[in-house]
């Protein structure tokens, strides 16, 4: 108690870091746990008390109708939430053991351990480089000019993308195509090392090819990070993850491995939305 | 005369148009769906084809026949007027027209009697012609029109090029207006440049050009090319327009990094339209805030510490002027601040940017052709301004850098050269035009130079 009042974020953060993982029932680790979220955009309620785990180097699909809540849930886990003025959120989120909403957390440090990729390619307007370069530049992380190269060399490697790249290093991210633009958004969140990787429909404006190349990378990914996905398409959802939880209308409705969710779900809503008669 | 027939095309275009609208249902049997075009289509089309051709000979008319009638004076009384040199030839027609129609006459003689008379003649002859033919205009188009209409007549497509053609008028007479004003300068700034080199113009140092004329011979004397000299102008609208920049680059560019980024709604909603009420302030207020309230000041500043401060300082002006160009500045980058879609934001911070480095790293680089276009608009708005630097500037042409001294400007200079009376083709006055025109080939190029910035890193993000 005494060592959480102190004003040292560092010391505290450290004791709290120390603490033995939590573990679900089966024995995994469990990376990330929201209890009770409950998001509000101004008056309107959008999550209404969610109870999620995500397991540790596991691909966790969010599905459900647009509106559910699921991207709302995904942006509370790195707080990206917080760029919008009128969003409120109550209830914890657990990152190991740190509270990410604890007032002692930096949510500079917090995006580097949690890091995201959004639903339609952003690259910067910047060469290929510049893009991968620019989350280790702004947290230091690389020791000199070779150092940051082999950051971005290997970031872009884990990505899939170095060896189209490899040569047109100084060109503009945003020439590539569409799928390689999005790759080369995973190599810029990989660049950080980052213990999560958020992916909030990360396909959803890619073509079938270029789809298939994120969703291998994505399995690749999984040995190192963990990954939540927000996904509308429930193919994907069956194979990539290997858990699913189902969103419906704010409410987390059934979350279980992937396989059963799909092949043997208990509630009557999960059956209709994955049997396509809703949403 | 003019607008009588005017009103009365207008009553022809409006009956028309109510016609042609009855007349479509009536050939579609009172069926909308058996029509190619909309009834209102149809009395377009027979409203335009009874008054537009009539309207454009009025026109056309009221242009050439007060031309015609003279050279039919003149060819008709060529004994009368023989010998008489231009000036009186027209003091003569303008007698005979005013002995003809009304008018003050200067004084009248039997030669302007009988012009006068050859006058109001042809004047009738041209009055009937023109009312036989506008008659016989509307009536044919009112007929073809008419026998036109018939359900499958495409009449929307006929109203629509008439309004197109409408639309490609009205951009014409722009440009034109636009080179007409270039071509005037470029005239004018030929003959200055017939009786002074370019060259002594562009590169002389020494600004004078109302001593040209004096000492002895100053009346048919030639004028000293020696004292057109430009660059005393040149440095001087660069140091205001230095010093403007100087004050309204950071000011407007912070500002607008605030509105975009940082402001709540209440806060932009409140500061923006507020900023942009500082471009709404007439320039000549901007002046005499300089010349009465800035330019003490800094003299009075500037003794205090010991400086010689002159009392038109160039820093005054430029002070002034800044203020005047932040809202261009800070409204434009603004809206280019705005205009960085929020993904790149999102992932920038999606990586553990602060918002700092998210501006500094990533919208400011994303923004900056935009940027740049809203600073180079600026000093060319600045490089233009008149009023403040007539008032707060001074006369001096000096070439100087040091802010505290007075300079003057290209502007000043074209002003003070016009004001007053003077002769319109002695090279002090046609100074003023060259002066003019360099200032216009300055603007122009940075213009084109802004304009090119833009368009070659527009589509970077999209």
């Amino acid at each position: 108690m005494a060592l959480e009042m102190t004003t040292d974020t560092e010391s505290a953060m450290n004791t709290m870091m120390s603490a033995p993982p939590a573990v679900s029932a089966e024995g995994e680790t469990l990376k990330m746990r929201g209890r009770d979220v409950k998001v509000f955009y101004g008056d309107k309620q959008a999550l209404h008390g969610v109870d999620l785990d995500v397991r540790k180097n596991q691909v966790t699909a969010l599905i459900g109708p647009s509106g559910c809540g699921k991207s709302t849930f995904l942006r509370c886990l790195n707080r990206m939430n917080d760029t919008i003025d009128i969003c409120r959120v109550q209830g914890d989120i657990l990152l190991d053991n740190d509270d990410v909403y604890d007032p002692r957390i930096d949510v500079v440090e917090l995006r580097a351990r949690v890091g995201m990729v959004f639903q339609k390619p952003n690259p910067f307007p910047k060469s290929i480089f510049e893009n991968v370069a620019y989350g280790p530049r702004i947290h230091g992380l690389a020791q000199g000019k070779s150092d940051l190269e082999d950051i971005v060399a290997s970031s872009l490697q884990r990505a899939g993308l170095f060896e189209e790249v490899k040569d047109r290093l100084d060109e503009p991210g945003t020439g590539l195509s569409g799928g390689q633009q999005q790759r080369l958004c995973i190599a810029r969140a990989i660049a950080v090392s980052p213990e999560v990787i958020l992916m909030d429909e990360p396909c959803s404006a890619l073509d079938p090819i270029a789809t298939a190349k994120v969703e291998e990378l994505i399995d690749e990914l999984r040995q190192n990070y963990t990954i939540v996905i927000v996904t509308h398409s429930m193919q994907q959802a069956a194979r990539v993850s290997q858990r699913t939880a189902f969103f419906h209308l704010g409410n987390l409705v059934e979350e279980g491995l992937t396989n059963d969710i799909f092949t043997n779900p208990k509630d009557q809503r999960t059956q209709d939305y994955i049997t396509g008669r809703f949403g | 005369m003019f607008w009588t027939y005017a009103a009365l095309l207008l009553l022809v275009f409006v009956t028309a148009n109510v016609y042609g609208r009855f007349r479509a249902m009536q050939v579609a049997g009172h069926q909308l769906s058996a029509l190619h075009s909309r009834p209102s289509y149809h009395g377009g089309y027979l409203a335009i084809l009874a008054a537009l051709p009539a309207f454009v000979l009025l026109i056309a008319w009221a242009v050439v026949e007060p031309r015609l009638l003279d050279t039919m004076v003149i060819s008709a009384k060529a004994e009368i007027v023989e010998g008489l040199s231009k000036a009186e030839l027209q003091a003569f027609l303008r007698d005979a027209r005013a002995i003809a129609f009304g008018g003050i006459v200067a004084f009248s003689d039997a030669g302007k009697e009988q012009a006068a008379e050859v006058f109001s003649s042809l004047a009738q002859t041209s009055f009937f012609l023109k009312t036989t033919l506008i008659i016989a205009l509307v009536a044919g188009g009112l007929w073809y029109g008419n026998r036109t209409i018939t359900p499958a007549m495409r009449a929307r497509h006929f109203v629509e090029r008439t309004v197109m053609g409408l639309l490609i008028l009205c951009s014409a007479v722009a440009i034109f207006t636009t080179i007409g004003i270039v071509l005037s300068l470029i005239f004018e700034s030929l003959m200055f440049f017939r009786q002074i080199p370019i060259l002594d113009f562009v590169f002389g140092t020494h600004w004078s050009p109302q001593s040209a004329f004096e000492g002895a011979g100053a009346e048919h004397g030639e004028a000293n090319t020696e004292i057109f000299g430009a660059i005393p102008l040149l440095v001087g609208t660069m140091l205001i327009t230095a010093i403007a920049i100087f004050v309204a680059a950071p000011v407007g560019l912070l500002s607008a990094i605030y509105l975009s980024d940082y402001a709540s709604t209440p806060v932009r909603a409140i500061a923006k339209p507020v900023l942009e009420i500082l471009a709404g302030i007439p320039t000549v207020v901007y002046g005499f805030f300089a010349a009465l309230t800035v330019a003490p000041f800094i003299r009075g500043w500037g003794e205090s510490i010991g400086l010689s401060v002159s009392s038109e300082s160039a820093l005054a002006a430029g002070l002034v002027m800044g203020i005047m160009i932040i809202p261009f500045v800070s409204s434009l980058s603004d809206d280019v601040i705005n205009a960085v879609p929020q993904s790149l934001r999102d992932g920038s911070a999606g990586l553990g940017a602060t918002k700092s480095e998210t501006i500094r790293r990533v919208v400011l680089p994303a923004a900056l052709p935009g940027i740049v276009s809203a600073l180079i608009l600026a000093i060319s708005r600045a490089i233009g301004e008149t009023m403040i630097v007539v008032m707060a500037a001074g006369l001096a042409a000096n070439i100087t850098v040091n802010p505290l001294e007075a300079v003057t400007t290209v502007t000043v200079q074209i002003v003070t050269l016009l004001v007053g009376d003077q002769e319109f083709d002695s090279a002090k006055t046609l100074a003023a035009f060259a002066l003019g025109l360099l200032l216009f080939c300055i603007t122009l190029a940075l213009n084109i130079f802004a304009l090119r910035v833009v368009k070659k890193y527009r589509e970077q993000y999209d």
